[in-house]
């Protein structure tokens, strides 16, 4: 504590208690005043009032166990209460109030043994306050220097730091054993199949009809009237044997009707529309959440999870939002017997960005 | 039962003390008991955070166990058949309809679920407002820094915890949280598909992810937070609890009642209080209604779409970044609109897991510390720790911001822009406005201690003058004002080889940031000469 900076004859005060252990230990840029004032001792004790009253402290006595009886009467009346109302079978209301009866035996329960344990504690048991003595956290010097050496001697004998070749070698064994390890984490996954194909294709393909979600029926483009707008999943998706989510969480589309001078359609993309009719990707280009709310008087569709809002009119850019990309369109077309159908896959992945899309 | 025969001790002898003699030679005890059974325990309402975590992680132990003996982790898909009219015959996975009876079909079952549920809450509340108590008072100077460093890990594994758990249920809302993990690795460049593709089992949402996060929520998180929570106990008994600045309190004693029998009683009745209102608040008030939401399915959302309260901040920055922020180079996607909030959150999240060893390095004070400090005495630390709640604060808002639009009928553009106000400029204001506060505090208190309380009493001198009579402050309340220290900024001198390095220069100047202005306790010199100058 002797620095040139702060040193002090009495370090009494806020810091007597450093000085008392630690001579050789550093304050750092702490500032130890000469002058300060010195700690005035523990104040008188203060008794309670049920130390003094042994009236009041019979009432506390009585409190306590009327607290612990009430806590039995508690539990008999949650058992009680899971025999009177049972759970009968399509009834909402029974489960509502078996939940509550069955709940409210069980919180006085443990309410009352709670409240009576502490006041136990503070109102009846001996008030004492002790006072342990702090030592430093590392023990004394010659503790540490003997763990020192132990470690010391152990190098030596085992000539951990003397036999480099030995020991890098262990480092470099100890560094790839894990490895075999990682690589089972491939089998996590189908070993057959590879991500990117996977996110690149839907179920969408030349042909396909639109359905209605969730009922698969086909859409014809005679009922998508102007303002309108669908829930679409391709047809078929609902006769899935497997992977019906996985496919729909890609194929799942929006079919909205515009007045067709409204629409400034993509270059290129001017034949991907039908008198109007637009089908966009659900599943938003952030982070893949369904971009479910469409505001019809503005053709703005928005994402409910982070607000991300895309303008249908102008190819579904991103107007607001944290998401970059606009919606993928998929292109359509009607069929001979009126049903809206897909000219093709998506030209692009649907959903969120990963690493290997460009 | 009140005496038992030994042949080594002819005396009669209590059935306590015969019942811990047997146990004591059979496992040595004896030696633990006296250590730890009259050690002084120092009390404040404050210290009763910490207890509010470790309570309700007991309650979430016990109703989960519970509940894993009805929750089936599958995904297969089956027909509802229960007891919930409205779901009956719809299409959903095991995981979900076993969610469902547990809630509607097994007695007690849905108290369980909602006092687990509820649980997890308050645990995670505590830890933060725990953590919240640990840094504004400085409990994680020397030589409690690991235990901070075991602490916050514990708060990232009870956030885990809780996301694996609400995920488990495989409803439309956690299907949708899912969902959006899913988008975020993908978001991570060279590994995130991979990452993805891996974790789900194949293709969002695959049939493996709640078999999964099963085992994670009740084999691996649980053994890891039970051994740190056992790891952070053990630091509290080998460090001794903290105290606030008293008389007769000092940095070599801890003061309070004993653990037995004063503080065990006050602890364990603290247990069941919590255990009990948890079960109150589980017996009135639902939560997570998954048969509102209805089984996953990756087309509909429902609007106000939010996760669970502690992973709001992270929610909150995704959409706070603006539009664009994502462009293919080298032949690659690269969404900053992923990567920027993913690395926000994780410098802040090292910021705070290190700042004991950054504090520690400004001061070089090697001492160890445990008299807590008062926020106010340290007043650059309490605004650094105002910044961080504002920015949390403001990324947590975040996460609610269509229903902050929707509710006082604002624009969702007017909302965000508001938000990434507060998270950006908002800290500054608040460190400002804590470091302000912190040092009129602490010119109030010397105000105090050099010339007293105002007692409202007035006088008239007999000059005509009137004035307020100040009450002097008795020696105990004095000392809880003075004794304190503060710290001067570093001046920055050679080394023992001249040199003035890069690092001196780096902590004077983090030094100066830290502790130009400061303001000293009084001294008795103050005091004494203080004393005829005013009144």
């Amino acid at each position: 504590m002797a620095q040139d900076d702060h040193s002090g004859a009495e370090l009494a005060a806020a810091d007597s208690s450093h000085a008392a252990h630690d001579i050789a230990v550093s304050p750092g840029t702490a500032v130890i005043a000469a002058d300060s004032f010195e700690n005035p001792g523990f104040p008188p004790h203060r008794t309670r009032v049920t130390d003094e009253n042994p009236k009041r402290e019979k009432r506390a006595q009585r409190t306590v166990y009327t607290l612990f009886y009430l806590s039995i009467l508690g539990s008999v009346w949650a058992i009680a209460a899971y025999m009177l109302f049972p759970i009968e079978s399509n009834d909402v209301g029974a489960v509502r109030l078996n939940n509550m009866f069955f709940g409210l035996g069980a919180t006085l329960a443990l309410l009352a043994i709670g409240f009576g344990v502490v006041h136990w504690g503070k109102a009846i048991m001996a008030d004492v306050e002790l006072i342990d003595e702090r030592h430093p956290i590392g023990g004394s010097p010659e503790t540490q220097a003997a763990a020192v050496k132990v470690f010391t001697d152990s190098d030596q004998e085992s000539g951990f730091t003397r036999r480099a070749a030995i020991r890098n070698s262990l480092i470099g064994a100890l560094l790839v054993f894990p490895l075999p390890a990682v690589v089972l984490f491939r089998g996590f996954a189908p070993q057959d199949q590879v991500p990117v194909e996977l996110l690149s294709h839907t179920m969408w393909k030349k042909g396909t009809r639109l359905a209605l979600d969730p009922s698969g029926v086909p859409i014809k483009a005679a009922d998508v009237t102007i303002g309108s707008a669908f829930h679409v999943i391709p047809e078929g998706l609902q006769d899935l044997e497997h992977g019906k989510l996985e496919e729909k969480a890609k194929a799942a589309v929006l079919l909205m009707r515009l007045e067709p001078s409204e629409l400034n359609e993509a270059p290129g993309k001017e034949n991907w529309s039908y008198e109007g009719i637009v089908a966009y990707s659900k599943i938003c280009t952030h982070v893949g959440c369904p971009v479910a709310l469409y505001e019809q008087h503005t053709h703005h569709l928005l994402c409910p999870c982070h607000q991300s809002q895309f303008d249908v009119a102008n190819h579904c850019e991103v107007i607001f939002g944290p998401a970059a990309r606009p919606l993928p369109q998929l292109a359509i077309a009607v069929d001979d017997e009126g049903y809206l159908i897909a000219q093709h896959d998506f030209k692009e992945p649907v959903g969120p960005s990963f690493w290997e899309r460009n | 039962m009140t005496t038992a025969p030994s042949a080594t001790a002819p005396q009669k002898r209590s059935f306590t003390s015969a019942a811990s003699v047997y146990v004591n030679e059979r496992t040595s005890i004896a030696g633990f008991v006296k250590e730890l059974g009259r050690k002084a325990f120092p009390d404040h309402w404050s210290f009763l955070l910490g207890e509010v975590a470790l309570f309700s992680f007991v309650v979430v132990l016990i109703s989960g166990t519970f509940l894993t003996f009805f929750f089936q982790a599958s995904m297969v898909e089956v027909h509802y058949d229960g007891s919930y009219v409205p779901l009956k015959g719809v299409e959903m996975s095991v995981a979900m309809a076993s969610t469902l009876d547990i809630s509607f079909d097994i007695r007690g079952g849905l108290f369980v679920r909602q006092m687990h549920h509820w649980a997890a809450l308050l645990f995670v509340a505590a830890i933060g407002l725990h953590m919240l108590r640990i840094f504004f008072t400085g409990a994680f100077r020397k030589p409690r820094e690991l235990n901070w460093v075991i602490g916050f890990t514990l708060f990232i594994l009870a956030m885990a915890e809780g996301f694996t758990g609400y995920s488990l249920p495989d409803d439309l809302l956690s299907g949708n949280g899912l969902r959006i993990i899913d988008g975020m690795v993908k978001g991570i460049p060279l590994i995130g598909t991979w990452t993805s593709f891996l974790l789900f089992g194949g293709e969002f949402p695959g049939t493996q992810i709640v078999g999964r996060l099963y085992t994670l929520h009740i084999l691996l998180l649980p053994a890891l937070v039970v051994a740190l929570v056992a790891l952070h106990l053990v630091f509290v008994v080998v460090h001794k609890h903290t105290q606030y600045a008293g008389p007769g309190k000092t940095q070599q004693n801890a003061v309070g009642p004993p653990i037995l029998p004063i503080y065990a009683a006050k602890a364990g009745g603290f247990f069941f209080i919590i255990f009990g209102v948890l079960a109150l608040i589980a017996s009135m008030f639902t939560i997570n209604p998954i048969w509102n939401y209805g089984p996953y399915d990756p087309s509909p959302v429902s609007a106000g779409t939010q996760p669970d309260w502690y992973i709001g901040f992270a929610d909150g920055a995704l959409r706070l970044i603006p539009p664009g922020w994502e462009f293919v180079w080298l032949d690659r996607t690269w969404s900053f609109n992923i990567l920027v909030p993913l690395i926000v959150i994780g410098v802040f999240i090292v910021l705070v897991l290190i700042y004991p060893f950054i504090e520690a390095w400004i001061k070089g004070d090697r001492r160890e510390h445990h008299i807590a400090d008062r926020p106010r005495n340290a007043p650059t630390r309490t605004a650094i720790g105002a910044a961080g709640v504002t920015f949390y604060a403001g990324l947590w808002a975040a996460a609610s911001s269509d229903i902050l639009a929707t509710h006082f009928s604002l624009t969702m553009e007017g909302v965000i822009h508001a938000l990434q106000a507060v998270v950006i400029i908002g800290p500054f204001v608040a460190y400002f406005i804590a470091k302000r506060v912190c040092i009129a505090l602490q010119k109030k208190d010397r105000e105090i201690v050099l010339h007293g309380y105002e007692s409202g009493r007035i006088v008239k001198l007999p000059g005509g003058e009137f004035i307020e009579v100040h009450q002097p402050l008795d020696e105990y309340d004095r000392w809880k004002l003075v004794s304190y220290e503060s710290y001067a900024p570093l001046m920055i001198r050679p080394n023992a080889r001249g040199k003035i390095t890069v690092g001196q220069r780096l902590r004077a100047s983090f030094s100066r940031w830290f502790f130009e202005d400061r303001i000293a306790p009084v001294t008795r010199g103050e005091l004494e000469s203080g004393h005829d100058t005013h009144h």
